[in-house]
């Protein structure tokens, strides 16, 4: 569990990053956090596994309070995947890359061997294992960054943008893999700008706006709200801007998945082919 | 990383600011010079206190001070260095003449890095890169050396970003003896240098496809001028160096020790 108590941040040169943050996020929750490019999203969770520490205020993960413990210690239970896979990247082999974390934690050989095939099997990174990790595309290169992180099994895992770079077929493999998780008993919070993707999986939202939490709900009464939205500098999936417009036609207004939409349409062009008595 | 934050250009209108990047240059040459000349620590202090009037004049205090702060671990290596090797020749004996030269020795770098600061902090890239081109240096030896210049913040925070993200991978900086703790730098480094040669790539792309070295001879918007000013600090900077270099050759400079 997290539990986020009236958090304030501000960087040492000044910025004022977050104000205020209050949340509690349970086991095995399915968080997407939203907002404007700097609305702090990054910094905050940049303080799930204490790289950043509250300048007022407290963050306790299961009941560890952040300040107390060590990046290692926390990162333990939250993995935080970063961004860029750049920025991290650094060893011989896939094989190597994804053994590095589980070294840290002081697993031993025999688990490290295992784990690091479970890895490369979970993410369809086994033919790549003898691969340097700078000769693959974006693409793969992300998923080897998460890779790295799941390797070591966090109860809680964080993702920062997991859907840039990623083309329509991987991002719909993504999804099904974060849900799969989720669904295992993870808790899983990503950080993202493409509300479609919102949409698809289906998770609590968190709507951030000048380093405040503004909103907080299901995905549909979030992306539906167009004022709340419109504050954090978001536009709504296309299929909900669609129905919106819609409306006149007697359309529900907050739809935002696409089976449910085509659904509504079928109904709607069946009723109107009946009145007309064709 | 302070430390680049120390060296990293303020803008500002001060009359500091307004100087000719070359006159800046030859201050703090001059500077150098000074702190090469001397080795006694009064003469090293009186350099470093005569530097404070610029600072403030220049609002750069502040960034000045992040510099300098920066610089510590280098002054600590320096102090020791002298120490050691004093301790070891002088038949194993602390001498208050080996502490006195060890602390003075250490206090000319600070000179020498406040001397550096003072020029960065106040001197943008743009004027550095015009001054290089006035002064007859090849255009592109002038624009690899502004971008680097340019690109050191830029390295900083992707510097610290690498750092976060191997420490969420269980990394521990500071675990381990000496040379374990050198080795831990090695997840650092590599992202790093390959980020800085991939963008040094990326760059090089992007400024042929905007016609980088199209014409041979470029023309600038803009040309450095020497003011009165300029003409009077080079006459200021004179007189102090040779005033500097007569008390050197014919004046003895009263040592003190610092008594252990």
């Amino acid at each position: 569990m997290i539990e986020v108590e009236n958090v304030s941040f501000t960087y040492p040169s000044g910025v004022e990053a977050l104000k205020e943050i209050n949340v509690k996020i349970n086991d095995a929750d399915f968080i997407a956090i939203i907002g404007e490019n700097g609305a702090g999203k990054t910094t905050f969770i940049k303080h799930l596994n204490g790289i950043l520490k509250p300048t007022q205020g407290d963050i306790y993960i299961n009941g560890l309070n952040t300040k107390k413990a060590s990046i290692a210690e926390l990162s333990r239970d939250v993995g935080l995947v970063f961004q860029n896979p750049d920025h991290q990247l650094f060893c011989e082999t896939v094989e190597d890359e994804i053994a590095f974390g589980l070294k840290n934690f002081g697993f031993n050989k025999d688990a490290i061997s295992e784990r690091v095939t479970w890895a490369l099997n979970l993410l369809d990174l086994t033919k790549y294992g003898k691969v340097s990790p700078f000769m693959l595309s974006g693409g793969e290169r992300k998923r080897v960054a998460l890779a790295t992180i799941l390797a070591w099994d966090p109860k809680i895992l964080v993702l920062d943008e997991p859907t840039i770079g990623q083309d329509f077929h991987q991002k719909d493999k993504l999804r099904q893999f974060i849900v799969q998780l989720n669904s295992q008993g993870r808790t899983v919070i990503m950080v993202t700008h493409d509300v479609e993707f919102v949409a698809d999986c289906n998770p609590k939202v968190i709507v951030m706006s000048n380093n405040r939490i503004i909103a907080t709900g299901s995905a549909r009464e979030v992306l539906t709200n167009f004022d709340i939205l419109a504050k954090a500098s978001v536009l709504p999936p296309q299929i909900t801007q669609l129905f919106i417009k819609l409306s006149d036609l007697g359309l529900p207004q907050n739809v935002i998945d696409l089976y449910e939409a085509k659904q509504l349409i079928i109904d709607l062009t069946k009723g109107r082919l009946n009145n007309e008595g064709l | 990383m302070k430390v680049f934050e120390g060296l990293k250009f303020k803008r500002g209108t001060t009359a500091i600011h307004r100087l000719d990047p070359r006159t800046k240059f030859l201050v703090s040459c001059m500077i150098f010079t000074l702190a090469l000349l001397f080795t006694e620590l009064l003469s090293i202090m009186i350099l470093f206190i005569a530097q404070l009037p610029l600072i403030f004049s220049a609002r750069i205090y502040r960034e000045w001070s992040l510099s300098l702060k920066g610089s510590l671990t280098l002054v600590g290596i320096i102090l020791l260095s002298n120490l050691i090797v004093g301790y070891i020749s002088n038949n194993f004996q602390l001498s208050s003449q080996l502490l006195t030269y060890s602390i003075s020795m250490a206090f000319r770098f600070v000179v020498l890095m406040s001397s550096f600061s003072l020029f960065f902090l106040t001197t943008s890239p743009d004027d550095l890169s015009l001054a290089l081109e006035q002064s007859h240096i090849p255009y592109e030896f002038c624009f690899a050396f502004t971008t680097a210049i340019r690109f050191v913040p830029v390295l900083a925070i992707e510097a610290q970003t690498i750092m976060d993200a191997q420490r969420s991978r269980g990394l521990e900086l500071d675990k381990g003896n000496f040379l374990k703790r050198i080795r831990n730098y090695i997840p650092i480094l590599i992202p790093l240098i390959v980020g800085a040669i991939r963008r040094s790539l990326e760059l090089a792309e992007a400024m042929e496809s905007r016609a980088f070295g199209a014409k041979k001879k470029r023309t600038n918007l803009y040309r450095l001028q020497l003011k009165k000013s300029d003409y009077l600090t080079f006459l200021i900077s004179f007189c102090i160096l040779s005033l500097a270099l007569y008390i050197r050759y014919n004046i003895p400079i009263p040592e003190f020790q610092i008594p252990l």
